[in-house]
């Protein structure tokens, strides 16, 4: 495959992955806890990189979903104790975040593991970093991305119904005896090993646009939790398409192009969906 | 045996008791009112019975045995304001909820829950709306939702947080007849109640709940005039006894 092809088929399955995950927290109004999760794997990614010393991708999986539960626990425990859930949540990431700093500048400097790195991501660079499997030179990043995507999508076909149940009615839940909390825990591993996949090709700080984004102008569209999601991954796609030719013809960051794509998206969506749309409510309004 | 038994239940926020030795058992068949003022712990009662929130202390036993989800002999309808209305579901969808324990894991809905959930939506009138975004319906409507995911769980002894809320005579009077047959059918239902005019008219038993037991027992007994002042202290001044009103 292409140069072009790589890039394109990585910057999609991030649309994927992140846009299916994100669907789950934008109804469960937890979208905050992308961003907390989204910056903390910085620390899981480098304390698996000082532990193993490799950059090899499972470590980096171990790593981030492990500082994935321990983010989530640490916020509710704060919360717990009477701190606000916003507040709890601002303390937690950029404490975890500031440290995966710190430990990059100490320790891993001459490595391929910078901050600018970690928070912009660099897709142009996937392409040249491969790896043989079954005799094809797939890129690194892509395989394990592709990975992700095809796990986050079997556990989301596999346990959709208590997902959204939980998401809808936890209380129910726990009377029909479903294990709510594990759930819980279940959909924030998959947004630590979705943003952890993505880390490579969008960094950080895009990630977050990735999981919020696509979510939100499905939610614009239609008034079923599984059609959402397949519009989100159809977002998360074009956003994926239109920002890396974005990208090639102003002569910028493919990862920065692709988020504003998301942004532009979802600004139209908002504009002229049928339901909630502003027009809509313009036109109700006016006559 | 009894629908519900309650032992030595005590709760707390943080460190402030809200629930302070209740015992307390309710009989298999009724339907019972739990009744008291704002923040007597009515639904924080149901919520640590049903363990959504933690006891300090306590014993359950629901049919005589402890109580654990796992058994699904126990339905719960929430408060309404308790779900997020804006969630990409539809009417239908939220009935089939309720089938949810049943269906079992990694399985979808067969067409026998389908059905269900469609026979529980026709019961309480509201086949039209099966499409319908669960925004776009109105507070009866969505109460009714509520009953009708109840009925499909098919439970034994069903939970219900002021159901009679903020809804509108049709759906009152569809709640009611759908309590009366779940009681004919065998069924227990343990509802928290504010309206107290109502109280004697629906309900055979009675608990008067005030951060602990003020009375317990068949509602003639103990829906008298001392009692629900004991209840309600200084609060009840415009209610009057049902034996007032008919000797006035």
């Amino acid at each position: 495959m292409t140069y072009e092809g790589w890039i394109l088929l990585t910057a999609c399955l991030v649309g994927i992955s992140c846009g299916m995950v994100g669907c789950f927290l934008i109804v469960r109004r937890m979208t905050m806890l992308a961003d907390a999760i989204s910056h903390s794997i910085l620390l899981g990614i480098v304390l698996a990189f000082l532990i193993a010393n490799s950059l090899n991708g499972i470590y980096m999986l171990i790593g981030a979903t492990v500082i994935g539960f321990v983010t989530t626990f640490a916020i509710q425990s704060l919360h717990n104790a009477g701190v606000q859930e916003d507040a709890s949540i601002g303390i937690v990431f950029t404490t975890f975040f500031a440290i995966g700093v710190i430990l990059i500048s100490l320790f891993a400097r001459d490595v391929h593991l910078d901050v600018e790195h970690a928070l912009m991501g660099e897709i142009a660079f996937i392409p040249w970093n491969t790896q043989n499997i079954l005799g094809f030179e797939i890129p690194k990043a892509t395989a394990m991305l592709l990975c992700i995507t095809i796990f986050a999508l079997l556990i989301i076909l596999l346990f959709y119904k208590e997902l959204k149940l939980t998401s809808f009615d936890a209380a129910l839940a726990l009377t029909l005896g479903l294990p709510v909390t594990l759930i819980h825990y279940l959909l924030m591993g998959l947004v630590s090993i979705t943003a952890v996949g993505s880390f490579d090709a969008v960094g950080a700080i895009l990630v977050v646009s990735m999981l919020v984004v696509p979510g939100s102008c499905a939610y614009l569209l239609t008034d079923r939790l599984s059609m959402m999601l397949l519009y989100s991954c159809l977002f998360g796609i074009s956003s994926a398409i239109i920002g890396y030719y974005g990208a090639l013809l102003f002569d910028v960051s493919i990862a920065g192009s692709m988020s504003t794509a998301s942004g532009i998206l979802f600004l139209l969506t908002w504009i002229f969906s049928p339901r909630y749309s502003l027009l809509r409510r313009f036109l109700i309004t006016a006559s | 045996m009894d629908a519900l038994e309650v032992r030595n239940l005590h709760v707390a926020y943080d460190r402030k008791a809200v629930l302070e030795q209740v015992d307390m058992t309710i009989p298999k068949e009724s339907l019972t009112a739990i009744v008291g003022p704002n923040g007597a712990g009515k639904s924080t009662l149901i919520k640590a019975v049903l363990g959504m929130l933690k006891r300090s202390s306590g014993e359950i036993s629901i049919l005589g045995k402890p109580y654990n989800p796992k058994n699904r002999i126990v339905g719960y309808v929430p408060q309404r304001g308790s779900v997020d209305w804006d969630f990409p579901t539809n009417a239908l969808d939220v009935i089939l909820m309720g089938r949810y324990g049943h269906i079992g894991w990694f399985k979808r809905p067969s067409k026998q829950d389908i059905a269900m959930a469609k026979e529980a939506l026709q019961k309480l009138g509201m086949e039209e709306y099966a499409d319908r975004q669960i925004r776009q319906l109105s507070g009866g409507q969505q109460q009714r939702v509520f009953l009708a995911r109840a009925l499909v769980q098919d439970a034994e002894v069903y939970f219900m947080d002021e159901p009679f809320v903020g809804v509108d005579a049709k759906t009152e009077k569809a709640i009611i007849d759908l309590l009366r047959e779940l009681k004919q059918k065998g069924k227990t239902v343990i509802v928290v109640h504010h309206d107290l005019q109502t109280v004697p008219e629906y309900f055979d038993h009675t608990l008067l709940l005030n951060r602990t037991v003020i009375a317990n027992g068949p509602t003639e007994e103990v829906f008298t005039k001392e009692l629900l002042q004991k209840t309600y202290g200084g609060t009840l001044a415009f209610f009057t006894a049902p034996g007032e009103q008919r000797s006035g």
